[in-house]
Order: structure tokens, then C-alpha cells, then sequence
């Protein structure tokens, strides 16, 4: 059969529909049509989001399972905790509990006392505390994703966090003194050290007011930090002695300037207050002159005063006199725009940029012409004997930034970022030295308005030696109208400001309310610094010692055993049972408890709770927990699983029967 | 045939004392073709025979175990045995403990294969009239492993405590020992690995050989 062309033409033109046919519809052309998940640009419509909007929300958004570049630790403010929250998210990964008791963590019921007695002030326990500033450990000036540290500035105490389990593992009481406001850590971390806040005589002595002068102190400790014992060693931790004034921020030196610390101070008026007896406040007359002083510290020097025992010992802490300190060329002062809260030391070590919040302008010290100054010989002293640099010997430059300047941090592009108080704004200048931007000189290049009320800034590693830049939080104390509202009592609101990605404009990506505390400073890491476990190494590892515990049980081991009046209860824990699971116990009796989590599985935690008794415990994968009580009321007491472990979880329960 | 094929076998050793050149050849292949087998058999004990993942929602990396010839893991994961964790589930539906099953089995095996290899040697030498059979077990290894295998797995599944917490939502099952079955919300996937198929391997080098022995054989015969 011979076809004509009519027919060939048709054939052809019915293959091609039905080609184009089964495109269209095939599952595949389906599937292409459905992977947007919805029309995102219906959405931006009817959400009425403007393409600023759409850049942010593109710009902080994870997908489910892809994680955050960076981690901040946020000081947790009166809560007595740290928030550990991801960047650019914005989401809170997990509270670490510190200072405070935390249920979830099972953090002060029947685990975790020992920590928190450290921190118990002459005997009396302190259950809360009001975090300040976080410390991440640093090796050559930059983090090193090992260890955090933290401060409760109500009480003057320092903790430890170890970041490989992200638990508290010490908490250290000063002896001396207490309230603090500063925590930073050394270049190396070899010395954690706390700067102190509020004058008061020494050792928790009593003076009347009349006494101001002579009998209160300031205070900076140094705490020698044990990296191989994940500890704070007291023993060869010392203080210095410092003039009554208000200390308040300290940084350490980096690169040029490592081995000295720079302090800043308020209240050098010595105002004694008394508000009610007609004096001026604190507030006007802590605020009176024009400059306070900046402490400017040889700290190395200091420790070789420390290693040589010039020193005195109060309640057991070595304390290095001021006296001394003058007499060895240990401490000098130099002016600073009054009331001044950050002093930040920029990433070379070169500029110290410290700004007064009641004066427009941050002041650029330049350490160059500090040590020149010392070399010189200071010929002015404050009414303690401490040497004075005269101001104009020691300044570099100073920028007129705006209203209420707080805090600074770094970049990796030469700026300098400004918290504003006053003008709620954060603002962007250049650091005109030579390392830095020396083509834009010393200058303001922009402002942004933050909600509200900026206390501190906190920019990707950006106090350390080498900045990541990328992005910065402003840590807005007041959030006003930001939020649904929840009562009066408002959240914070930690806003994600983009400083990376166009760099002739800083772009707000995110507004965070956090209803949990009041962080007060953060740092932010690269996320890939961390090296934490996902279980604990090994079956019956005591996160107290990061080692296994001899007292853990293995499967096949468990029971009940008894020596005089003392019940040892010896568990293990599994999906979905604990073994054994009756316990019959005497009224009268000390009960030492012991209970192994025997999973391996990741997210495999068990919870133990025992009603009147007050115990509630967080037993994570591989974690053996010993807790003790005395069996004071007879009854029947239900123990179960807190933490929802499996399907048969409800069924993970047991009794305690005490015998009257 | 293979009454034959021994037969002639036999005359091969006994009568010919003077092979031709081509026969020669096909001796040394012959002898190469045992050894060979006897390499692979011995190569596979480092590498896995069997594995199994278990599919669930809540791991969402499954979980993998591995069968050696004389030991189960899990893979290479070293904060998680595997085989624990899957005992931990097993539990529930009232499976006994992987670790009980095949002792006697993991406990001869590495012996039995170099036994095996052994005698693989000796037939690579040894030409004999029943010299073939030295061959034989390491030819079956590969479908009595598969077997035993099957028949634990069905023992385990048909065999469980009716006091476990599943165990009257879970009927006694015999999980497959190749490809996919569903227990549960878990589905698994079972497979042959490497050493398994080098000990295939073995068994298809052995035919090779016997055959070659018993084409052999007949060029002798015919000449």
C-alpha cells in the first residue's frame, strides 16, 4: 500500500498531539507543576510583603533538615540560663540550665546539685542567677567550639559550660565579692576573667557608706582555667585589688596587645547616693564629671607578682593590692567619655574602642601610643596613685556615631558596628587604621533603626582575632509593639541584621521574640567549630566527670542490695522498661539510686520521675545518673518515664513501695 | 555423565603417561582454576555475605546489619551497634536476641572455609578419580550459608514470646532472606553482599573446573 501525503500528514500531526498530550499530562509535568508547594508570589500578594520582606524571609528560612551555619549563645539574663539559638533561623536549638534548676534537663532534682552547690554563697543556696556575658573558649584569639563560660552578675559567680555534652559542669563562687558585670577569656583561655561592677568592701565585710573611700574595693579576678580538667582552678586563680569605682566592661588584648586587659569604670565621682537623705541618685551623681577612667592592666605582669606570693589571702583567695599593683607598674588609667559601657579591643589588637553612652562619639585608643605613654612616664595620678595617660597621648580618633553608644564589635571588612541606645539604631563606621579601612578613614558610613532599645550587639566572631562578619544581632531590651501581645510583662526582641551580603547596606532579615530572659550579650560561632556527641561515648558515662562511672549498671547486673540502712537501687533503662521495676524499700531507709540509659540510639533519652520525693532526671543515651533520698514517708510512689521514648512508653513506669 | 567422566577420569591418571601438549595445558589451567577458587573463598571472609536495612520513619538513616561469615555488625557507624538496637526493637514483637541465633554456625565457620580452602588445594593437585568431590563443599557453601540463613530467619520469626508487648499484633512471620518484607511500620531489605557473591564466585570457578576436567578426560579418551 502506497500512502499518500494527506495521510502521512495526519499521522504524523496525531502522534505529535498525542506526544504533547502525555507531556502535559504525565505525572512528571504534574509533579513540576506541584514541587512549588503553592504559588509563593499569590502568597506575597495576599500577605502584602514587599520584596524586602520576600529577601528576608528567603534569607533566614531552613528547610526541614538543613541546619544553621552559625550557633549564638545568648546569656539568658535572670533566667540563670543560656540559649544556644542558630543563625540565620533564629531558632532556639536548646536552653542550657546554669544558675537556675530546669526541669527538662533534669538540672537540681536529684542531678546536677553538686554543680549547683558550688555555687551556694557561704553555705546559703543560691538558686538563680542573672547570666550576663558569655565567654566561648578561644585558642589563638579565635573560638575554639570547647567550653563556654558565663557569669550571674547579681551574685559574682562564674560557670563553666563544657560544649561537648552543652551541660554545666562548674560553678564557682568569688569569695571576695558579690556582683560582676564582665566575662571574657584570654587569647589562649588560660585565665577566665571576671571584671567586678558595684563597689563593696572586700571579702563581704560590712562598712558603713561613711566609709566609702577607704573601705570599699573594686575587683578583677582571674581565674586560671584547666582545659585538660574541663575546670576552673581557684588555687591558682588570683585577684587584683582596684579603686572603689564602678568597674564595668573589660576586653582582653589580642595579637599587639595580648598579656593586657582593658577595663572600663563609672562612678570615678565616688556619688555615695542616698536619695531619700536628699543627695543627688546614683544616676546624676555617678554622671557628674566629664571623663571616668579606663583601667588599662599588664595582667601578665600581675601574674608574676601572683607567682611570686606578693600577694595577701582573703577567704582564701590571693588578692594583689592596689598599692602593689602601682608599685610595679601593673596598672595605669587614661580618660574616657563618661558612664561608658563596651571597651572592645578591634581584631588586630591595635584600637580599643570604648564608648561612653552619655557622650555621641565611640573614642578609638590606640595601644601603640598607650605603651608609648607608659614608656614616657605618666606624670599625673588619680586619688588612688594610679598613673594617668593624658587622653591626647593615647587617642587615635574618635567618630561621632549618634545617641547612647554602648558596645562594638568587628567585621571581616574593616567595620566597626555601634550599638545606639539612645537613637535604638546600630551603626556601621570604618576603622581607618592600617589594618583595616584606611581609604574610608575614621567615619560613619550608615545607620539602622532597630526595635528597640539595643543594649549589645553581637556580629559572627566578630570579638575575635578574625571576624566572620556575615551577620549581627541586636539585643533590643524593649520590643514595644512588635509582638502579639502576651500581657505586660514583653518579650525581648533579638533582631538578625544582614551585614554581609550587600555591603553598601545593612538589611534587618528577622525579629525574635524571646520570652524567656533577658540575654544581655551573645556570641555567635561558626557552627562547625563544635565537636559535640550526639550519645555519650560510652554505656554509663557520668557527664560530671566525662568519663564512665564505676557505680553504672550493665544489663544482667541490675538489682537491689542492701549495707546497714542503706538501699542501693541499681536500674537500667531501655525502650520501654526500666529493670527492675518494683522496688520495695523500708521506711527509715537511705536510698542510693542508680539508673543506666543502656540505649545507643540517638534521641533515645528516658526521664525518671519519683512524686513527693522531688526527683526528676534527664537520662540521655549512654548516661548513668546516682541520686540519693531518705525514704522519710512510707506509701506507694509510681515512677515513670518522662520523656516520650516509644510507643509502649506509658508503660515505662514502676513502683517504689515504701513499708512503714 | 559424571559416572563417565570419573571413569575416564580415572584412566586419565592411571594410563596416560604421556599427555599431549594441549592436555598438559589444561592441567595447569585446572590446577589454576582450584587455587583460584580457593582465593576467593578465603578472600571473602573480611567482607560481609548478607545484610538486612530496616526501614522506619524514626531512623532516618536505617538501620543497617551485616553478616560475616562468622559474625554480624552493624555498619560503620561507631557510636551505635546496629544489631543491639535492632534486638531493642525486636523485643517488642517478642524476637529473641540476634546474638543467640547460628552460634554453632559463626563458631566453626572460619575453620570450616579454610578446611574448605585446603581441600580445594589439594584437588588442584591431587588428580585422583574422586579427587572432583574435595571440590564439593565449597561448591555448595555459598546455597547451604543462604539456607541456614533462611532457615534462623523462619526459626526466629515462627518462634515468638507470646508475652512480648506486640505479640498479639504481630503473627509469626518468616522475614524474607532476599529482598523486601514489612513488619510493622518497618519495612527491610535484605541482600546478598560482597563475600557471599566471591563465594559464589568459588563455586562457579569450581563447575568451570569441573568441566574443563571432565573435557579432559575425553581428549584423553579420544586420543
Amino acid at each position: 500500500m502506497k500512502l499518500n501525503r494527506n495521510t502521512v500528514f495526519l499521522g504524523v500531526t496525531i502522534v505529535f498531539a498525542f506526544l504533547m498530550g502525555a507531556i502535559v499530562f504525565s505525572p512528571w509535568a504534574s509533579l513540576e507543576a506541584q514541587s512549588g508547594g503553592g504559588d509563593w508570589q499569590t502568597v506575597m500578594t495576599e500577605r502584602g510583603f514587599t520584596d524586602e520582606d520576600v529577601y528576608a524571609a528567603l534569607s533566614t528560612y531552613n528547610p526541614s533538615g538543613v541546619y544553621d551555619e552559625f550557633v549564638m549563645f545568648a546569656s539568658g539574663g535572670h533566667s540563670g540560663q543560656v540559649f544556644a539559638i542558630g543563625l540565620p533561623s533564629m531558632n532556639v536549638l536548646r536552653t542550657i540550665a546554669v544558675f537556675t534548676p530546669e526541669p527538662w534537663q533534669g538540672y537540681g532534682f536529684g542531678a546536677g546539685e553538686e554543680v549547683l552547690d558550688g555555687g551556694n554563697m557561704d553555705g546559703q543556696e543560691v538558686r538563680w542567677g542573672d547570666t550576663h556575658h558569655p565567654a566561648l573558649s578561644e585558642t589563638g584569639g579565635q573560638y575554639d567550639g570547647q567550653y563556654l563560660f558565663i557569669n550571674d552578675k547579681a551574685n559574682g559567680r562564674v560557670a563553666v559550660i563544657d560544649l561537648r555534652d552543652f551541660e554545666t559542669k562548674q560553678i564557682i563562687n568569688n569569695p571576695l565579692y558579690v556582683n560582676d558585670h564582665a566575662l571574657f577569656a584570654t587569647p589562649s583561655t588560660d585565665y577566665v576573667i571576671q571584671g567586678g561592677q558595684y563597689a563593696q568592701p572586700i571579702g563581704g565585710d560590712y562598712a558603713p557608706m561613711a566609709d566609702y573611700a577607704e573601705s570599699f574595693v573594686g575587683i578583677v579576678t582571674m581565674w586560671k582555667f584547666d582545659r585538660e580538667a574541663g575546670r576552673i582552678d581557684a588555687d591558682n586563680s588570683f585577684a587584683l585589688e582596684l579603686p572603689p569605682y564602678w568597674q564595668d566592661l573589660c576586653d582582653a588584648g589580642k595579637q599587639v596587645s595580648e598579656g593586657w586587659i582593658f577595663c572600663n569604670t563609672f562612678n570615678t565621682e565616688l556619688a555615695l547616693g542616698g536619695i531619700e537623705s536628699g543627695n543627688p541618685p546614683f544616676e546624676a551623681g555617678a554622671s557628674r564629671n566629664t571623663t571616668d577612667y579606663m583601667h588599662i592592666i599588664n595582667y601578665r605582669a600581675a601574674e608574676e607578682l601572683f607567682l611570686a606570693g606578693e600577694y595577701e589571702v582573703v577567704n582564701g583567695m590571693a588578692v594583689i593590692t592596689l598599692e602593689t599593683l602601682v608599685e610595679n607598674n601593673v596598672i595605669f588609667n587614661t580618660p574616657e567619655p563618661r558612664s561608658p559601657h563596651g571597651v572592645d579591643v578591634a581584631p588586630y589588637g591595635d584600637f580599643i574602642v570604648v564608648s561612653g553612652k552619655l557622650d555621641p562619639h565611640t573614642s578609638i585608643y590606640s595601644f601603640d601610643k598607650m605603651m608609648a605613654a607608659i614608656e614616657a612616664g605618666p606624670t599625673e595620678l588619680d586619688p588612688f596613685g594610679i598613673p594617668i595617660l593624658a587622653f591626647e597621648d593615647v587617642i587615635e580618633a574618635q567618630v561621632e556615631v549618634g545617641l547612647g553608644p554602648l558596645h562594638t564589635q568587628f567585621d571581616d571588612q574593616g567595620y566597626a558596628y555601634t550599638s545606639l541606645f539612645l537613637d535604638s539604631a546600630v551603626a556601621r563606621w570604618s576603622l581607618g587604621g592600617d589594618n583595616y579601612r584606611p581609604q574610608d578613614g575614621w567615619s560613619l558610613i550608615e545607620t539602622i533603626p532597630v526595635q528597640y532599645n539595643v543594649g549589645h550587639i553581637a556580629v559572627a566572631e566578630g570579638d575575635t582575632v578574625s571576624p566572620a562578619g556575615n551577620y549581627l544581632v541586636s539585643l533590643n531590651k524593649w520590643s514595644v509593639d512588635r509582638f502579639l501581645n502576651t500581657g505586660p510583662l514583653l518579650p525581648q526582641n533579638l533582631q538578625l541584621i544582614d551585614i554581609g551580603a550587600d555591603r553598601d547596606n545593612m538589611q534587618m532579615l528577622y525579629d525574635m521574640p524571646l520570652g524567656m530572659g533577658e540575654p544581655h550579650y551573645a556570641q555567635i560561632m561558626r557552627a562547625d567549630r563544635l565537636n559535640t556527641w550526639e550519645v555519650y561515648p560510652e554505656v554509663g558515662w557520668d557527664p560530671a566527670t566525662q568519663s564512665v562511672d564505676e557505680r553504672a549498671v550493665a544489663p544482667g547486673e541490675e538489682g537491689i542490695t542492701r549495707d546497714g540502712n542503706t538501699v542501693y537501687v541499681n536500674q537500667t533503662a531501655i525502650r520501654s522498661h526500666f529493670t527492675p521495676e518494683i522496688v520495695n524499700i523500708n521506711e527509715g531507709e537511705h536510698v542510693v539510686w542508680t539508673i543506666t540509659n543502656i540505649e545507643r540510639a540517638k534521641d533515645a533519652t528516658h526521664g525518671f520521675a519519683i512524686p513527693y520525693y522531688g526527683i526528676n532526671l534527664s537520662i540521655e543515651p549512654g548516661e548513668s545518673i546516682t541520686f540519693e533520698f531518705d525514704a522519710d514517708k512510707g506509701g506507694v510512689f509510681t515512677w515513670y518515664c518522662t520523656e516520650f521514648c516509644s510507643a509502649l512508653h506509658l508503660e515505662m513506669m514502676g513502683y517504689l513501695l515504701v513499708q512503714p | 555423565m559424571t559416572t563417565d567422566y570419573m571413569t575416564q577420569n580415572q584412566e586419565i591418571s592411571t594410563k596416560q603417561s604421556s599427555p599431549s601438549a594441549k592436555t598438559s595445558q589444561s592441567k595447569l589451567l585446572l590446577s589454576a582454576l582450584y587455587l583460584i577458587a580457593a582465593g576467593l573463598l578465603l578472600g571473602s571472609i573480611p567482607f560481609p555475605y548478607w545484610g538486612l536495612i530496616l526501614e522506619a520513619p524514626q531512623y532516618p538513616d536505617g538501620l543497617e546489619m551485616r553478616v560475616f561469615v562468622n559474625e554480624m555488625t552493624g555498619d560503620e557507624d561507631p557510636t551505635l551497634d546496629e544489631v543491639s538496637e535492632i534486638d531493642g526493637l525486636n523485643h517488642y514483637i517478642g524476637m529473641q536476641s540476634l546474638y543467640n541465633a547460628a552460634k554453632i554456625e559463626r563458631a566453626i565457620a572460619l575453620p570450616a572455609v579454610i578446611i574448605m580452602a585446603i581441600l580445594l588445594a589439594v584437588a588442584a593437585f591431587w588428580r585422583k578419580r574422586y579427587a572432583w568431590l574435595l571440590a564439593l563443599p565449597a561448591f555448595t557453601f555459598p546455597f547451604v550459608f543462604l539456607t541456614d540463613l533462611g532457615l534462623w530467619m523462619r526459626h526466629y520469626g515462627q518462634n515468638l514470646d507470646p508475652y512480648a508487648p506486640l505479640s498479639s499484633a504481630i503473627a509469626p512471620f518468616t522475614p524474607p532472606v532476599l529482598g523486601e518484607g514489612v513488619i510493622g511500620q518497618f519495612k527491610t531489605v535484605s541482600y546478598v553482599n560482597t563475600g557471599w557473591y566471591m563465594v559464589l564466585g568459588t563455586s562457579v570457578v569450581i563447575a568451570i573446573a569441573w568441566v574443563l576436567q571432565w573435557w579432559v578426560s575425553r581428549q584423553n579418551q579420544g586420543s
